[in-house]
């Protein structure tokens, strides 16, 4: 189940979020009013250098305080307010969504190749491995966020004033969870710092990813599989420099037999990749959409167990669970197509 | 005053009406349990039986009957039987006891308490038969990442070399049993079975027997100790080359082949005089650290013109994660760690039944260890001693394993009963002897076929297992202990095993 929708714009005019609310809610069907999120990117233009920190607060107290202690330790905070919310009927609201405006001491963290990006790295994994009670940070991106809660798309959308936001790519999630409790910090879009995932399916392969990204210093603490896919996309395409079309390979590679028939130069770059990154290998049903600033990419598995439809209007590219959510978002989308499993679709942003 | 004896263990008895004085078990008894009378009747010695079977298999009557003897002991939870037979055994000798085969003491089996997960509703299983299931294995270092480039063209391109690594298509491999310990039709049945079925056998450390080349590119060579049958003709021709510290069912003590067993072809082929024993001493009097060994895995690239990947096999033993951490920085390719149920042709039984830790808790930690320090990928893990089916295999990858080596299974296939004698030279079923008539009895056209069923027979399983759990690359089920639980296990070993109990 789980019904997801990623649109870009790739001239970066942006978009209201009122559509995506619009296709998400569609979708209900695909969900059980137990999670449902939005991610936006370009939605702080105010703030575009600094690290927008999403974080759930139980309580405005303690777990905040110590919050505010430990980033102040490692960079400065700019601004910070409440997310603004609109209290919905139908939706009960267990934390308070806090937004911080952060800039790392880049000095901080000698050795690194990536000194600011690697504190907030930290910050994130630091606070969510519970070392933190009762604080947890969900969106870590700059000028981007996500906005997420245990409830109905149109519910979750109005409570975090979604139409109010403007962005160039959007990504949006209805929850149908499975195997882990409905709870805000499980619902989608999974963040670590530009990457947002939304993820319809189940990762059989789930423990051995996780060990893989936590061998690489990476805390797997949000009980569900997609967080696993942010990771990964952090490691491959921001440590490891990969093209999205190589981390996709990587997590979705074509069967050995394919590899065979392929000619030599592609042959030896299939077998390294198999070779290099089984581990990121994942298995089991999944369509997957990941964005960052530059670009959205969707794929699915290799025998694609899930569904996922592109769709395409001008500089706007589409790819949902659902003709129908993106039809509703955008009535003239032309071009709609299923890619082949495994096989990604990706929008780039080309200013 | 003597001792006595102790009393026998099997009886063997031979249903007169059903006999017809074929003479076949007088023939097939290597033990000399039956004797011809001169009146043609059949004369037994229940002391001297195995329970081998040969003689059962082969009656054409089925008129012979095994059973173990009832205990005649006074019962006591303490001094059970086999301990006071050692004591009256070990008066007697002064000796040693040997022992072939694995670990016989009463452990709990930890594989037997852990279960594998299957999808349901939504998360589909994968039909093995309607889709593909992938598990081709490549085993030796890793590169920890790419570096992959777009070009102009938007071509790729990759500039990371990878080391060379073994391409296997099970993971699945035939564990090392050494010429003389086992037979040359024996080692040429499992040789065969390897090249069918696209997987690798090691030679053990007694050399490679010229008949054996025509299966080199399925061979994985084995430099013990002693040192015997190496050299660079020897390494050119596997396929790897295997450095064996330790082996499960003895850790901490060499291999001894006796005198008796080191026939001519034997002796060629370990490069020692005929008749003399091959001693391979506990320690390799090059290695006594980690920098040494690593010198010796250098040194064997170096010869070999850095071709072929480089395993090393160490026993299971309590601090094997740390070792195994050191032989990933060694330059190794691929740790090989023997659990405590191993397999043997002799140990002394005190080790076999005493020394060592079980495989399941040994990889679980290997590979925890290596994924801590982030060097998990770099080398690949071998997990061999006690493996005894399909589910076995399944578990041990999910624990950490990305192969393994089986043994006795692969000997039972052959028509081994594990009775346990093998060190005795007289196999009945011409496996663990060297005797011209005993070999004879064994047909590697016949048993390679075996051999090879066995192993795909439980690549098949494996394949089912994995499509139940909704995965269909052997990739994503290596280390993926969300896929096992544990039953009836204590907390520690849960832990050990990083398993999570059954329910949760
Ligand atoms: S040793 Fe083997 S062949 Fe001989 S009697 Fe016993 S079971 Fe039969
Ligand atoms: S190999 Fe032969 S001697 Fe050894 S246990 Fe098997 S049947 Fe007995």
């Amino acid at each position: 189940m789980c019904g997801i929708i990623g649109v870009i714009d790739r001239h970066k005019q942006k978009m209201n979020g009122s559509g995506i609310k619009e296709a998400l809610s569609l979708m209900n069907e695909r969900g059980s009013g137990e999670g449902a999120g939005y991610a936006a990117y370009g939605i702080y233009p105010d703030f575009e250098d600094c690290y927008a920190l999403h974080i759930f607060f139980d309580n405005l107290v303690e777990p905040k305080s110590k919050v505010d202690d430990i980033i102040q330790k490692w960079g400065r905070i700019v601004h910070q307010e409440e997310i603004p919310t609109k209290e919905q009927p139908n939706l009960k609201r267990n934390h308070v969504p806090w937004r911080y405006f952060f800039k790392p001491y880049t000095d901080l963290m000698p050795g690194s190749l990536t000194p600011d990006e690697d504190i907030v790295k930290y910050l994130v994994m630091e606070i969510n491995s519970s070392a933190i009670e009762g604080a947890l940070v969900f969106s870590s991106g700059k000028n981007m966020g996500v906005f997420k809660a245990a409830g109905w798309p149109e519910d979750v959308a109005n409570f975090y004033k979604i139409d109010e936001y403007e962005g160039y790519i959007w990504l949006a999630h209805n929850r149908y969870p499975t195997n882990t409790p409905g709870w805000w910090g499980g619902a989608h879009p999974f963040n670590l710092l530009n990457w947002s995932v939304v993820h319809n399916g189940e990762i059989t392969s789930y423990g051995t990813n996780q060990r893989y990204v936590e061998s690489n210093g990476y805390q797997c603490t949000m009980f569900t599989d997609t967080e696993v896919v942010a990771y990964l996309f952090d490691l491959l395409g921001r440590h490891h420099e990969l093209p999205s079309e190589i981390i996709v390979k990587a997590m979705a590679p074509p069967f050995w037999d394919e590899i065979d028939e392929m000619d030599d130069h592609e042959r030896a770059l299939n077998k390294a990749i198999r070779l290099t990154y089984g581990p990121a290998l994942m298995n089991g049903p999944f369509a997957i959409v990941v964005a960052t600033h530059n670009g959205i990419v969707g794929f699915t598995d290799r025998i694609k167990l899930r569904p996922l439809v592109v769709g395409e209007h001008g500089s706007r590219l589409y790819i949902s669970s659902e003709e129908a959510a993106i039809r509703t978002m955008d009535p003239q989308v032309e071009d709609i197509h299923m890619p082949g499993a495994g096989e990604p679709v990706i929008g780039r942003v080309v200013t | 005053m003597s001792l006595g004896s102790v009393p026998l263990k099997y009886r063997i008895q031979i249903d007169r009406q059903q006999c017809m004085q074929c003479m076949r078990c007088v023939d097939n008894c290597s033990y000399g349990v039956f004797r011809e009378e001169d009146d043609g009747n059949i004369l037994i010695d229940s002391r001297k039986c195995t329970a081998c079977h040969r003689c059962i298999s082969m009656c054409p009557r089925d008129a012979i009957n095994l059973s173990e003897r009832p205990v005649d002991y006074r019962s006591h939870p303490l001094w059970t039987p086999e301990a006071r037979e050692d004591v009256i055994n070990q008066s007697r000798s002064g000796r040693i006891v040997l022992a072939g085969m694995g670990n016989a003491k009463d452990y709990p089996i930890i594989y037997d308490r852990l279960v594998l997960d299957a999808c349901q509703v939504t998360n589909p299983s994968i039909d093995p038969l309607r889709e593909p299931m992938e598990l081709r294995t490549y085993l030796g270092q890793k590169p920890s990442k790419l570096d992959i480039r777009k070009q102009e063209n938007g071509d790729f391109e990759l500039n990371t070399k990878l080391s060379p690594n073994l391409e296997l298509q099970t993971p699945i491999m035939i564990g090392h049993m050494s010429y003389g310990a086992i037979s040359l039709n024996a080692q040429l049945s499992l040789a065969k079975a390897a090249a069918k079925t696209g997987t690798y056998m090691g030679t053990g450390e007694g050399g490679l027997h010229k008949d054996i080349y025509p299966y080199q590119d399925n061979m994985i060579v084995q430099v013990a100790s002693g040192r015997f049958g190496v050299d660079i003709n020897y390494l050119e021709r596997g396929a790897a080359i295997e450095i064996k510290i330790g082996q499960g069912a003895k850790p901490g003590i060499g291999g001894h082949l006796p005198g008796e067993k080191v026939c001519t072809d034997v002796s060629c082929t370990r490069m020692i005089p005929a008749g003399s024993d091959a001693i391979s001493p506990a320690p390799h009097h090059d290695i006594y650290s980690i920098e040494d060994l690593a010198q010796l895995v250098r040194g064997l690239k170096e010869a070999t013109e850095w071709k072929k990947p480089v395993f090393v096999k160490i026993a299971a033993v309590h601090n094997v994660a740390a070792v195994a951490a050191g032989i990933a920085r060694s330059s190794a390719d691929a740790v090989v760690i023997d659990g405590f149920r191993g397999g043997t042709g002799a140990s002394p039984k005190v080790f076999r039944d005493n020394v060592g830790i079980p495989i399941e808790a040994a990889v679980a930690s290997v590979d925890q260890k290596l994924n801590d320090q982030g060097i998990r990928n770099k080398v690949s893990v071998i997990a061999s001693g006690g493996i005894r089916n399909s589910a076995d295999i399944a578990k041990s990858i999910a624990l950490g394993a990305d192969a393994v080596y089986i043994g006795t299974a692969a000997l039972i296939s052959m028509g081994c009963r594990v009775c346990g004698n093998c060190y005795r030279g007289l196999c009945p079923w011409g496996i663990a002897t060297q005797r011209e008539d005993l070999v004879s009895r064994l047909d590697p056209e016949v048993e390679s076929e075996h051999v090879a069923n066995l192993i795909n027979s439980w690549t098949l399983e494996l394949s089912e297992l994995m499509g139940a759990a909704g995965i269909n690359s052997i990739e994503s089920l290596r280390g993926n202990r969300s896929r096992l639980r544990g039953y009836m296990l204590d907390e520690g070993t849960l832990d050990v095993l990083q398993v999570k109990p059954v329910g949760a």
